[in-house]
């Protein structure tokens, strides 16, 4: 018989602290969590930045991450998308009733390694769990907090006609790999999940670049959602070019026989720079060189024209708007 | 051969509009009958690319549109029985009934899974046997044969509780019936790729033959429609009207003998409502004698109240190629992709979703 979550390793008693020592702090160890105090206090100053994000995943293990994974990754590049350094995270699990020990090990061990790739801690935390049938195995929450270097104003409303739009590798990996793997979908393909902390990536862009506009990671809604979002809030257009969009050839092949489209696709590991003209080819360089931005391109610029819209150069030379999901992205039929 | 980005080649691509641009002289209208089509023609912009002489209309092949109203409420019906489970190809979800959708049937309480192969229900199906489970059986020639699988191996297995609401439609008859009717002129007819896989050309050959209308297989990709169009030019310039397949890597002539083998061996031709177009003889699919057994139709007291279709829709129309989604009142203020009124917008493959998604009217 495996090891396995009861609810009563959430009712605060004896079972619940030995969750929390033998679990969580001896993998996670770090001195603001040990003191076990109600809440993690501790000194910052300068401009800071603060997210908070929830990740439900199905299945919670899939290739090239887990949930543990995507939820220390999810919150650090949103905090890195404001151009902060990264540093502390908070951890909320929602565990269901029967998720097995040496599950929860896997999951906390990789939020460990993904913290340390990251360079954040995990500062404090909760544990609850919920009989079975009333969560799906596993619900993740982390909140984070970051520090922006002075002179550095990101923001989605930052982006001005002639900017360069960077991308910085092959976009729909992460979607793919999920599916592959999905009940009742599994298919076999090679591809991985691209989920990675993205702060180091960053700081090498604002190292080649104090200048960048803005930053966004292509997550829920794929590039399309994203450079959408961009072209409202600056009150721009976006022109891309369908024959710059690095995408692989599997996801490609997998987009086909499920009727989805990659512009469409979550990514957990990309982000998007709107960057000036000038800049555009140091930063381009300088993500090319890390080793989450080798496959980086620019694939397309800012215009006055139609703003709040984005528009796609076909590899036809014709061009189309690309407008934001609607709904979920359903297969089709035949 | 990757099979994928050659056939989005952008030199191959102007190689052929070119082509098409030298010898189009005679203007013609090409219907594409198949939705997949009508979602790469628009996505690629095709239809901008393509000469002045040439114009495109969208035909009736998205299986999600032309899906009568009364049987997408006979779905939901059966969705509100006790004890059943509805397991469905996720286009279907979203589609509105007479009153209710069967996503909103399922937040509503009914259990409606998405399912991607006939195989996964019956595994459903074989984990719930205290359940009924019904599989929504839509799509043309291209789902029948996997549907018809499920049937053989739910027998075989003696799986009792497994169900198909046999909505299965054909379509060599559909495009009849919109030629005999003769509301749209048309010059040439774009043929789908994946139904002609299973069915094989000879069905067009008969069509291209007995009406003299030109007709090409086509594959999805945009280099496989700018070919396709290329080759119905040169047969209208030359007078000709014969089957010829661009589509080599997916169509043999005499199809999968295999898949046909499996549809007739558990399904006989029936007529089959089609939204727009009414009842046709001989353009459906119901289950053989020997497999009534499955059929949820007899199985269940399905009971819906009379269907009716939205106010002002004119989905009808627009499948049948009178009408484009422009001439519709609803088309992107009532009818959106959010909150869709009629089944064209609801589908990727539906003409309404194509044109609001992709149609909208930029320079450049």
């Amino acid at each position: 018989m495996q090891d396995r979550i009861l609810l009563t390793h959430g009712s605060g008693g004896r079972l619940a602290r030995e969750l929390v020592e033998k679990r969580f702090l001896k993998v996670l160890a770090n001195p603001l969590l040990a003191r076990l105090d109600d809440s993690a206090v501790f000194d910052l100053s300068g401009t800071l930045a603060f997210t908070t994000d929830s990740h439900v995943v199905s299945p919670i293990f899939f290739p090239g991450g887990d949930i543990g994974r995507l939820a220390v990754c999810g919150t650090v590049n949103d905090l890195a998308m404001s151009g902060a350094k990264p540093l502390y995270l908070s951890l909320a699990l929602i565990i269901e009733e029967g998720l097995t020990m040496s599950e929860l090990d896997r999951v906390v061990a990789s939020i460990q390694k993904a913290a340390e790739e990251a360079g954040v801690k995990i500062i404090t935390g909760d544990t609850k769990v919920v009989s079975r049938g009333n969560a799906d195995r596993l619900f993740i929450n982390t909140t984070g907090i970051g520090v922006v270097p002075e002179g550095v104003n990101i923001s989605g409303s930052n982006a001005r006609p002639g900017d360069k739009m960077v991308l910085s590798g092959n976009i729909g990996d992460h979607s793919i790999a999920v599916l592959s793997k999905r009940e009742g979908l599994s298919f076999a393909t090679d591809l991985e999940s691209d989920c990675a902390p993205l702060g180091s990536l960053v700081a090498e862009m604002l190292a080649a670049s104090s200048n960048i506009h803005c930053l966004r990671d292509p997550t829920r809604g794929g590039l399309a959602a994203t450079l959408n979002e961009i072209a409202g809030q600056s009150g721009v257009g976006i022109r891309i070019e369908e024959e710059k969009i690095p995408v692989r050839e599997e996801v490609l092949g997998a987009c086909e026989m499920l009727g989805l489209d990659p512009l469409y696709l979550a990514n957990e590991g990309k982000l998007v720079a709107v960057v000036p003209a000038q800049d555009a080819e140091a930063v381009l360089k300088a993500m090319r060189v890390s080793c989450y931005g080798k496959e980086a391109a620019i694939v397309g610029e800012v215009s006055a024209e139609h703003p709040g819209r984005v528009v796609m150069k076909t590899g036809l030379g014709t061009s189309r708007i690309i407008d934001m999901l609607v709904g979920d992205p359903l297969p089709r039929i035949c | 051969m990757r099979f994928i980005t050659e056939f989005r080649s952008s030199e191959l691509a102007a190689g052929l509009l070119s082509q098409i641009r030298l010898k189009s002289r005679i203007p013609a209208r090409l219907m594409e009958f198949c939705g997949g089509h009508t979602a790469t023609i628009f996505k690629y912009g095709i239809r901008q690319a393509l000469p002045a002489t040439l114009e495109m209309v969208s035909g009736p092949g998205c299986p999600v549109c032309v899906t009568a109203n009364a049987d997408i409420d006979k779905a939901i019906a059966l969705s509100q029985l006790p004890g059943v489970i509805i397991t469905t190809f996720g286009d279907m979800l979203r589609v509105p009934g007479s009153r209710l959708s069967l996503q909103e049937a399922k937040a509503g309480g009914a259990d409606v899974r998405m399912v991607y192969s006939t195989m996964d229900a019956l595994k459903i199906a074989n984990e719930n046997a205290d359940k009924s489970i019904v599989f929504l059986g839509i799509g043309f020639e291209t789902t029948a044969p996997t549907i018809a699988a499920s049937i053989l191996q739910a027998k075989e297995k003696g799986i009792g509780n497994y169900y198909v609401l046999s909505l299965n439609k054909l379509c060599p008859p559909a495009i009849r019936a919109i030629l005999d009717s003769g509301e749209v002129r048309l010059n040439g007819l774009i043929c789908p790729g994946h139904v002609s896989a299973v069915i094989g050309s000879h069905p067009w050959g008969a069509i291209a033959r007995e009406y003299h209308i030109p007709c090409v297989i086509s594959g999805f990709e945009p280099v496989d429609i700018l070919q396709c169009v290329s080759m119905l030019v040169v047969q209208i310039e030359k007078g000709e009207a014969r089957v010829e397949i661009a589509y080599r890597r997916g169509v043999r002539p005499e199809g999968n003998l295999e898949a046909l083998k499996l549809m007739e061996m558990v399904f006989e031709p029936a007529p089959a409502r089609w939204r727009g177009i009414g009842e046709l003889p001989a353009s459906g699919l119901k289950l053989r004698g020997e497999y009534q057994q499955f059929d949820a139709e007899l199985a269940f007291d399905i009971v819906t109240e009379p269907a009716c279709e939205p106010e002002g829709c004119i989905c009808g129309d627009i499948l049948r190629g009178t009408k484009v989604p422009q001439d519709c009142p609803l088309f992107a203020s009532t009818c959106t992709p959010e909150h869709p009124v009629g089944p064209c917008m609801v589908s990727s493959e539906g003409s309404c979703s194509a044109h609001y998604l992709y149609g909208g009217s930029l320079a450049g």
